[in-house]
């Protein structure tokens, strides 16, 4: 029952806005509000603001005319697989590369003192800037017989984003043993190797878990990104901007695209929200 | 218009929190009375309900039983009125005020004039020997330092009441001692009667008129022990090597650990 | 204390600098591709020439992330106030901003593109301002939530009003977490601006020039543009974290 009332609250929640968005159709002026030269309010007519009701059928109609044309629905879910294993991928490796920086981080004193101030750098600073230029790799490189793939370059922005987080939050987790706790594993004699694995990891999880969550939800955004500024084709980011391309002529198509690109940043958070399942007994301070 | 003689007065109070995991009886048919100006200490285990007693007078919680009078007026209305000042363990001072403004928080509150407030801050602070930190902040001061800050907010509106849970509980045993010598001469010259929650029996006996022992499960007072020691103001460090003292201080803990002990209990029960 | 200072400075300023040359031998000795990697000599060479450039399109890009992150953080705000007043307005707000927070909001752009005309600054601007939205709400609500339980029976024993315990400890309670979540959101305010450039719309910004240069092979001027992106970051982070001394010092931190 108590599980069930943030989903419901959620649902309310998605309604009011659609119910917000239909009223502001109505009452704002198709033009759109200007005052001093910057667009306050937005151009409400069919083509900016389509019903929400046609957005929901648009996505079970068919992509295009053209005979045999898939509808937009199974494009859509294609395409949001296809960005999700990029993505997945991008994940994965920021995940082990973040980790492993922490154990390096906390396991030397000067690795931490040298590396965190870029490390906190590095979170302030746009480097999903570099998309366009690490997407040019897309056919360059060669790799002994392994040709470097477009979509490679967009797993690569994906694990860039996803690591910062997680080696963040691993690093605050490693260091959250009370010095109580570590000055037991002292006095019993236990080496570095055996209180990373008894203590220091499982201390880390609270810590751990919202990295996670925050480092899936960031590689989706950067699997998006990339896929827009390399033109990589199949995924969602270029779902996006195509549809955006005809939509003066079918403006319910890009909104269709958005709510799923929404859909996908939800559900790959979720997914990493099923590790904590199993990690409950860890759990007992979870800081977000 | 004149103070009642009577500040509290407890008759068959209980109270009982319900709970998802149970109900837990906090506190049984309670009988207390503690007259104007007079120093009553709350000692026990913990889960005595010796703080739960203290914020029922408080109206922080309220009693499922029984009738709880603080001044010829229900709690709330002695809230209301401000006829208490309260301190508890953590001195809970806000960390963003000099000292000067937390002292002067309830004054604020109670729409008190600027000028005034400030004035009356001063007192205050010289009265705890804190008068040269009434710009510092809470973080600048030693525990002890805050505590006195805290009671000195407490003393803020001249209350006849002052509630007190263990406000000393966190600090060390010597800045302990030398607060309890300083809160005697401030109740003192106050003149407020004091609820103090303790669960050190020498500082119930160094500091009371009379000392309330009570016991857990359910939360109960078992017996009341009168200390007919020197008058608070008279009180000094060396008292506590005084015979009386640890006789006191004896009669206190053989109610605290006795078996049902009914020749002390027939002492002073109400 | 200067040698504490020193290590402090010195092991990451030198990390820096041993990077750097890295990169430099790297690129001149193996002979990398400018495609894959400009060196920073070239960088800079290239940064000094555009200079203008540079600056004018921080500008335009920092202007966007700064109206959009003040739009933001202002909504955030009032909405965590009216949540932490009104049970129901919560249970519709923080669900709501868990899943804003890990959605891809820059995806909204081209939407926006198309509802507010492409020559219009404000898609990117309500971009910046949802992306900010979530981590300013979230925080300052929870800091709004976090009363002491001792001061909270200190104000019922005082007989606070709910106005005057807004006032005296809940309102100056929340600052430190509002800034907290400022600091976070002045990063995250640039790097959607940069990014809702790549999404179409007017070419006046760092991201619009970084993608131009990308598509034209001058790889060096576009690393000098990303280069200017990462400068504005810092600035909004810096002068964010600034702020936070400022107000926040009080607080004993």
């Amino acid at each position: 029952m108590t599980r069930l009332r943030p989903v419901a609250a959620a649902l309310a929640a998605v309604l009011l806005a659609a119910v917000l968005w239909e009223v502001v159709k109505v009452a704002a002026p198709d033009a759109g509000v200007h005052v001093g030269g910057a667009s306050i309010l937005p151009r409400t007519d069919a083509v900016a603001m389509p019903h929400v009701w046609d957005v929901v059928q648009r996505t079970l109609q068919p992509e295009t005319s053209a005979a045999g044309a898939p509808s937009v629905l199974s494009s859509m879910l294609h395409a949001c697989w296809f960005t999700l294993g990029v993505a997945a991928v991008g994940w994965a490796l920021g995940v082990v590369a973040g980790f492993a920086l922490a154990v390096l981080m906390q396991r030397w004193r000067v690795a931490e003192e040298s590396l965190e101030p870029w490390l906190v750098l590095s979170q302030t600073v746009p480097l999903v800037a570099l998309a366009p230029l690490v997407v040019g790799w897309g056919g360059r490189i060669h790799l002994g017989g392994l040709e470097w793939q477009k979509w490679m370059s967009v797993a690569l922005i994906a694990s860039y984003l996803a690591f910062f987080p997680v080696a963040v939050g691993a690093l605050r987790g490693l260091q959250s043993p009370a010095a109580a706790q570590v000055d037991l594993f002292r006095a019993q004699a236990a080496g570095w190797g055996r209180t990373l694995v008894r203590l220091r990891i499982p201390a880390s999880v609270p810590h751990l878990l919202p990295a996670l969550r925050l480092g899936a939800a960031t590689a989706v955004v950067g699997a998006i990104v990339a896929e827009v500024s390399t033109g990589t084709k199949g995924g969602i980011g270029r779902l996006i901007i195509s549809y955006a391309q005809s939509a003066s002529g079918d403006p319910a198509k890009p909104w269709a695209a958005i709510a799923a690109a929404a859909l996908l940043g939800l559900v790959a958070a979720g997914l990493v929200g099923l590790i904590g399942l199993g990690l409950r007994r860890f759990r007992h301070t979870e800081v977000s | 218009m004149s103070t009642p003689a009577t500040a509290v007065d407890a008759r068959g109070v209980g109270k009982v929190f319900e709970s998802r995991s149970g109900t837990v009886t906090a506190l049984q048919d309670v009988h207390l009375t503690v007259a104007a100006g007079e120093f009553v200490s709350l000692i026990g285990p913990s889960g005595c309900g010796k703080s739960t007693l203290l914020r029922l007078v408080a109206d922080l919680e309220e009693p499922t039983s029984g009738e709880l009078v603080v001044f010829g007026k229900p709690p709330r209305a002695a809230r209301e009125a401000g006829d208490y000042g309260i301190t508890f363990q953590q001195a809970g001072l806000l960390p963003w005020r000099t000292v000067s403004a937390n002292v002067q928080l309830p004054l604020e509150l109670h729409g008190v004039g600027r000028r005034a407030r400030a004035m009356r801050a001063a007192e205050l602070l010289a009265l705890v020997g804190l008068a040269e930190f009434a710009d510092a902040f809470p973080h600048q001061l030693s525990g002890g330092m805050q505590q006195r800050v805290a009671i000195a907010r407490a003393l803020a509106e001249q209350p006849s009441l002052l509630l007190m849970d263990e406000p000393f509980g966190a600090l060390d045993e010597m800045t302990r001692e030398h607060l309890q010598t300083e809160l005697l001469r401030i109740s003192a010259s106050s003149g407020a009667a004091v609820l103090f929650v303790t669960h050190s029996i020498p500082e119930a006996v160094y500091l009371s008129d009379r000392v309330v022992v009570m016991s857990a499960r359910p939360g109960r007072i078992s017996g009341i022990v009168d200390v007919d020691l020197a008058a608070a103001a008279d009180r000094t460090e060396g008292l506590r090597e005084d015979a009386a003292f640890f006789a006191a201080v004896t009669a206190v803990r053989e109610v605290l650990h006795g078996a049902p002990a009914p020749a002390v209990r027939g002492v002073d029960v109400r | 204390m200067t040698a504490a200072l020193a290590r402090r400075w010195l092991a990451p300023a030198l990390v820096g600098v041993v990077g750097l040359a890295l990169w430099q031998t790297l690129v001149v000795a193996a002979d990398v591709k400018p495609y894959l990697l400009p060196s920073p000599t070239a960088i800079a060479e290239q940064l000094g020439q555009v200079r203008p450039l540079v600056w004018s399109a921080t500008l335009a890009t920092g202007a966007n992330a700064l109206v959009g992150m003040l739009a933001g953080s202002v909504t955030a705000i009032l909405a965590a106030l009216l949540a932490a007043r009104s049970r129901s307005v919560d249970l519709l707000l923080s669900p709501t901003a868990a899943a804003v927070s890990v959605m891809p909001i820059v995806a909204l752009a081209p939407a926006l593109n198309t509802m507010f005309g492409t020559t219009s600054n404000t898609p990117r601007r309500l971009v910046v301002a949802v992306v900010v939205f979530a981590p300013v709400f979230v925080t300052t609500l929870r800091g709004l939530r976090q009363v002491q339980p001792v001061h909270r029976d200190l104000l019922r024993a005082y007989a606070a009003t709910p106005r005057q315990a807004a006032r005296t400890v809940t309102v100056p309670g929340a600052v430190p977490h509002v800034f907290s979540g400022l600091r976070v959101a002045s990063a995250t305010a640039v790097v959607a601006a940069v990014v809702a450039e790549y999404f179409g719309g007017l070419q006046n910004g760092l991201g619009s020039r970084i993608t131009a240069a990308a598509a034209n092979s001058a790889y060096a001027r576009a690393w000098a543009f990303v280069l200017g992106a990462i400068l504005l970051g810092l600035t909004f982070y810096v002068v964010t974290l600034a702020l936070e001394r400022v107000v926040t010092r009080r607080h004993g931190g």
